[in-house]
Parts: structure tokens; C-alpha cells; sequence
């Protein structure tokens, strides 16, 4: 695979070796300063910081201008982009928007359903789902047209990234869906965030079986956990999520106050183990509002310094 | 067995509580009764299986529309018994016709008589 | 067959105050299976009323009737020679049937009985459920029978998404994730192999979003 864009993320995958992302999560509130002070504490441990789109349906800053605010910084945005609350006129408009800005990697999700949000009385879309987006960013870059049939002047050049949840019900088809998503033109892939490694490792060699590894660059995600009320939180409350009882007993064993110090150890321990896994290319640091962690993270587990251009 | 009960008392039987509807119900607190009761098998021996537990289900309706138009849900009960307990059945006639002196007579009817 | 749900009869009651002589109005189909606007729900809804503004000593005549369907003329008709006489007409059918009355009888205020949810199915008597939202290019054969527009929450229609939990939906346990069933229904159809078509996107325009809709059949038309 060569890379097809600007996109540095897709360079550094290119060249084999391990790339490293982020995300930030935008305030509820117009300051910018929020965005740009997170994203100054993790610029130097990571190759490209996701920006979330109204994560949880809760209404956000918008994804598309705090990637902007980010580009302004000279930093590597990944812009991502649910189909709930845009149809394909906005969809398309707002990949115009971010290329205007060449913003170069874009992350296409379904979203989370509103009525977890602030905003359940709201109407959705998903005139797309997440799949048919790649395929019209994929269709917009490589043949330059709009989905109506018409030509873009300038087209967009992203790098085309989505999720792969292997926790997520039903398993089976967890690695068909990968290779859908694939088969749709997806070229990066960010996980569910990974505690139950045995699982994930399955769906790993599930997916090496059939080649996979070898057409999309893997990234595996991980969250670094904070207490052990925020591991049963996970296990309980959020859909999709795994969270092994043993995670949850580690966490649980060790006093208060040292929880969080456990919380980054398992993470680091989850990134040292699947270094080693085969098809992993890199990895997604989801740790949203405890961002300082992340250059600790990226430091222990020997992903310092990043290459710099 | 030949025990007696209040006379103001109308007694309209049916095959099976089942077949009391909803409607039926309503109409008599229309027409001016003071109370309606509902007197079926024990839950469980119903001879058609859940005749009274369909029963049990429009009283529990009729409460809450009665409630709502300002008659009061409290006029119109279920009560279980057993075809022999006819001491039991006394008891339960008793109770509603103390009831029903408590609650006054039904609005429905007072204004009636205004209007006449 | 098109749920329906009776409306608060507080709500009714806010509607009606002030007339003096209305009409109560069923209908035989939809609302009579889902026991919201049949020949019962009109009687008991008429009685309910009465009782009401006898109560406040109010004078108000209610009376009752239930149509075939309120969506053809032929049976709106049955009611040209009587509904002078009244003030307004509360109809327990569907918003269709509401509508093609307050069409009719252009003069007569008509009021909703029923909130009118969607077309479904009797899963059990007192149970409803969603089966379809009318998008007017159906796919059912391609997804083993299940429709993913009306079932998934997201109308996904290459799902199914990161939240799906032990075949059930992220917004509610008591929702079947859709895609769970249709990837059951292809494992039983020896079919699984189609799961990986991708499906393409849909033209919304036979949906409500082309704006109100309409079927024309030449062949019959008279």
C-alpha cells in the first residue's frame, strides 16, 4: 500500500512503522483554548489527533472546526464524522470544508443514537450509514465526483479511516464486517477500545486468515482506566464495550488513591502485548478528559519519540 | 342458605364475570348508580380459564375513567369468592353499601336530578 | 395494519368543552384490532364524556357511530345527511381517517381520538410492535424478511453498528437489534455469504422526505 494522500498518518503507516493516534474531545462551549491546550499536552506522543463529533449525541463544539483550529497549529487532524446528524448534501459539504483546510484524515462512524444525549426529542438521519460514507469519500478523492454525478473542483485527499468493533455483538460476523468495510474502500481502521485481549487477539487471527491485515492498516484502541468504578461503568453501562471480571478485580485490588496508576499500567501492558500481534500497525489512545496521561502512555510503552517531519 | 343482605343492592348475573365489559360499567354510573361491584370465581377456578382475571382488568379501566371524570375509581370493585361462601358474599355487599353511604351518592346523579 | 393509541381523555375533553351536540366516530379496521378506536372504544369514550360534563353541569349530547373505514368515500358518506347537526366530531380513526373526514365535511370541525403510530403487528393481544415505515422501494428480499429501515434504530442498512448487545438494541433492551435478526434469518436461509454485498445508498425520494406521496394506477382508473 503507497500512500495515496498528503496525509501524514498514512505516511507514517506506510513506511511500517507503528503509528500512534489520539483524540480530544471538544468543549460544550465555544473556546477554542479548550481544544488547543489538550492537543499542546499530546502533539509531540502522537501522529494525528481525532477530533469526536458530538460524541454520546451530546452537542459539542463542532468536529469539523476544531480539526481547523488544530490544522492552525500545524498539528495532524483526524476529523470524524457520524451520518446521525448530517444527510448526504451536509456530508459532502463538510468533507469539502475540511478539505479546504487540507485536513487529510477522516474517521466515518454511524453515532452514537441521540437518545443518550442532550438532544432525545431531536429527529435523526442517516440518509448514509457509515459504510456507504467511505464509499463517498472514496468517491469524491478518487474520481473527483459528488454523489449526484457531478464533478468537484479540487477534490478532497483523505486518507479514509472507520471503527471496527470486535466486542460488539454478534462476533461472527465481526471479521465480515471488516471485510465489508474494507471492501467499501476503508483504509485505516481504529478499535473499540481492548481489555479482553484473548478476544481481540481471535478477531485479529480471524482477520489475518482471510488476509485483511494485510488491505487495511489496524490500529487497536485502548483506554487507560482511571478506577475501578469507572471499569464497572464500562463493563455495565456502555454497549459494545468488554471488560473482563479480571480487569475489573485488578482495578478493584489496589487502593483508591494508587487506582489510576493500575489504570495506566494495564494500558501500557495491553500496547506492550499486542505489539507483538501480528497486523496491529499502531494504536488509538482514547483518554478522553485525563489527556495529560497520554505522553506517559506513549513514553512506557516505547512509541517515543514520534518521527517528525 | 338465606342470609340476608342490603336491599339496595341490584344483583345482575352473568355466566361468568367475563362477560362483564367495560361499557357495562360505565353505563350504570351513567345512569346514576351509586357503586358497582364485581363478585367473580377465586383466581385460578375460573371455569373459563381468566374470565374473572378479564374481569379484574375492566374494573381496573373503569376505576381510572371513573377517577378522571370526577365520579371517583373507588365506586366500582372486584371481589373474589367461591360459589359456596355465601357469608362471604354478605360481607362483600356489606362492604360497598358502607362504602357508597360514605362516598355519597354519585354526582352523576345529583346532577341528574338538578337538571330534571 | 396501521397502531394506534387512545389519547388522554383529558386531552379530548380540552378539545370538546364548550360544544354542545358531537359526534363520536370508530372505525371498524385498524383501530377496532388494536382496541383504540373500534365500536367499544367509541361507547366507553361517549359514556366517559357524558359523565364528565354531567359533572360539571354542562350540557353537552354525545352521540356514537362506527364507520366501515374512515378512508374511502363511499363510507364517509354514510354520515351526509346527519352530520349537520353537529358541532364537531371527535373520530377514533387513524390521521388518515380524520383527515378525509375534515376533507368531507369541510365545515364540521373533526378532532383526533387516537394517536396514530405507525404500521405494525399484533405480537400478542395488548402488544404492537413496528414493522414498517412505508419507504416505497421495499428491500425485504434482500435482508431475509426483515426490514432494517422501520427495525433498526439507525436504519442502517449495512449494520450492524458498535453497539449492538446479546442481539438486542444500544438504546433499549427490550428492542431487538435488527441486524442480529437478519443475520439470523441468512444462518437459517444458508444465505450468510450475502451479508458482505454492500448495500447501496437509498433513494429517499419514494420516502417522506420526497414530500407527500402519491400511487396512480392508469389501469384502473376509471
Amino acid at each position: 500500500m503507497s500512500a495515496k494522500t498528503p496525509s501524514r498518518l498514512e505516511k507514517i503507516l506506510d513506511s511500517g512503522q507503528l503509528a500512534v493516534t489520539s483524540e480530544c474531545g471538544p468543549p460544550r462551549g465555544s473556546d477554542p483554548e479548550t481544544i488547543t491546550k489538550k492537543a499542546e499536552m499530546i502533539k509531540d506522543h502522537v501522529d494525528a489527533i481525532n477530533i469526536t463529533d458530538n460524541q454520546t449525541s451530546v452537542t459539542r463544539l463542532s468536529s469539523l472546526a476544531s480539526c481547523i483550529h488544530l490544522k492552525l497549529m500545524g498539528l495532524e487532524p483526524t476529523l470524524q464524522m457520524v451520518v446521525r446528524d448530517r444527510n448526504r448534501i451536509a456530508l459532502q459539504s463538510d468533507i469539502l470544508g475540511a478539505a479546504s483546510f487540507d485536513i487529510h484524515n477522516i474517521l466515518c462512524l454511524s453515532g452514537d443514537h441521540q437518545v443518550f444525549g442532550d438532544s432525545s426529542q431531536g429527529q435523526n438521519v442517516f440518509d448514509l450509514d457509515s459504510m456507504q460514507l467511505i464509499q463517498t469519500v472514496r468517491l469524491m478523492r478518487d474520481e473527483g465526483k459528488f454523489l449526484g454525478g457531478d464533478d468537484i473542483k479540487r477534490p478532497p485527499q483523505m486518507f479514509v479511516g472507520a471503527a471496527a468493533n470486535p466486542f460488539a455483538d454478534p462476533f461472527e460476523i465481526r471479521v465480515p464486517r471488516l471485510a465489508k468495510k474494507i471492501a467499501a474502500g476503508v483504509e485505516f481502521i481504529q478499535t473499540q477500545c481492548i481489555y479482553n485481549l484473548d478476544k481481540f487477539e481471535l478477531w485479529m487471527k480471524q482477520a489475518r486468515d482471510r488476509g485483511l491485515h494485510e488491505k487495511v492498516y489496524i490500529l487497536a484502541g485502548v483506554t487507560p482506566l482511571r478506577s475501578a468504578g469507572m471499569a464497572k461503568y464500562m463493563k455495565n453501562r456502555v454497549p459494545g464495550m468488554d471488560v473482563p471480571d479480571e480487569v475489573v478485580k485488578r482495578m478493584a485490588g489496589v487502593p483508591k488513591e494508587n487506582q489510576p496508576e493500575e489504570g495506566i499500567n494495564i494500558c501500557v501492558e495491553t500496547i506492550q502485548r499486542l505489539k507483538e500481534c501480528e497486523g496491529v500497525r499502531g494504536f488509538h489512545i482514547m483518554a478522553i478528559e485525563w489527556e495529560e496521561k497520554v505522553p506517559e502512555i506513549v513514553e512506557r510503552s516505547g512509541l517515543y519519540p514520534r518521527l517528525k517531519d | 342458605m338465606r342470609l340476608r343482605y342490603p336491599d339496595t343492592i341490584r344483583i345482575i348475573r352473568v355466566p361468568c364475570t367475563g362477560k362483564v365489559d367495560l361499557i357495562h360499567i360505565l353505563r350504570a354510573f351513567e345512569k346514576g348508580a351509586d357503586g358497582v361491584y364485581v363478585v367473580g370465581c377465586m383466581e385460578g377456578d375460573c371455569r373459563f380459564d381468566n374470565g374473572n382475571l378479564r374481569a379484574r382488568k375492566r374494573v381496573e379501566q373503569a376505576q381510572a375513567i371513573l377517577d378522571k371524570v370526577g365520579v371517583g375509581g373507588e365506586r366500582v370493585k372486584m371481589f373474589n369468592l367461591s360459589s359456596g361462601e355465601g357469608p362471604r358474599f354478605v360481607e362483600y355487599a356489606v362492604e360497598m353499601t358502607e362504602k357508597m353511604e360514605e362516598m355519597g351518592p354519585n354526582p352523576i346523579k345529583i346532577a341528574m336530578q338538578k337538571a330534571a | 395494519m396501521i397502531v394506534a393509541d387512545k389519547k388522554p381523555i383529558e386531552e379530548i375533553i380540552d378539545m370538546v368543552k364548550g360544544y354542545q351536540k358531537i359526534l363520536i366516530a370508530g372505525c371498524n379496521e385498524c383501530v377496532t384490532v388494536c382496541e383504540a378506536g373500534g365500536k367499544k372504544e367509541v361507547g366507553v369514550l361517549a359514556s366517559a364524556l357524558r359523565m364528565y360534563f354531567m359533572n360539571e353541569g354542562e350540557k353537552i349530547e354525545v352521540d356514537e357511530i362506527t364507520l366501515e373505514r374512515q378512508c374511502d368515500h363511499e363510507y364517509l358518506e354514510e354520515i351526509r345527511n346527519s352530520i349537520d347537526q353537529y358541532d364537531a366530531v371527535v373520530s377514533l380513526a387513524c390521521g388518515v381517517g380524520v383527515q378525509f373526514m375534515a376533507e368531507k365535511y369541510f365545515g364540521t370541525p373533526v378532532y383526533p381520538g387516537v394517536n396514530t403510530c405507525f404500521m405494525g403487528v399484533t405480537e400478542e393481544r395488548g402488544v404492537w410492535s413496528e414493522r414498517c415505515q412505508g419507504c416505497g422501494q421495499c428491500i425485504l428480499g434482500k435482508t431475509a424478511g426483515i426490514c432494517p429501515i422501520s427495525r433498526c434504530a439507525k436504519r442502517l442498512l449495512n449494520g450492524p453498528c458498535g453497539g449492538s448487545t446479546q442481539g438486542k438494541c444500544e438504546i433499549s433492551k427490550d428492542l431487538d437489534c435488527a441486524w442480529q435478526l437478519i443475520i439470523d434469518r441468512l444462518k437459517e436461509l444458508d444465505r450468510l455469504d450475502e451479508y458482505e454485498e454492500i448495500a447501496p445508498i437509498k433513494d429517499w425520494s419514494t420516502e417522506r422526505a420526497g414530500g407527500p406521496r402519491k400511487v396512480v394506477r392508469e389501469d384502473v382508473r376509471q
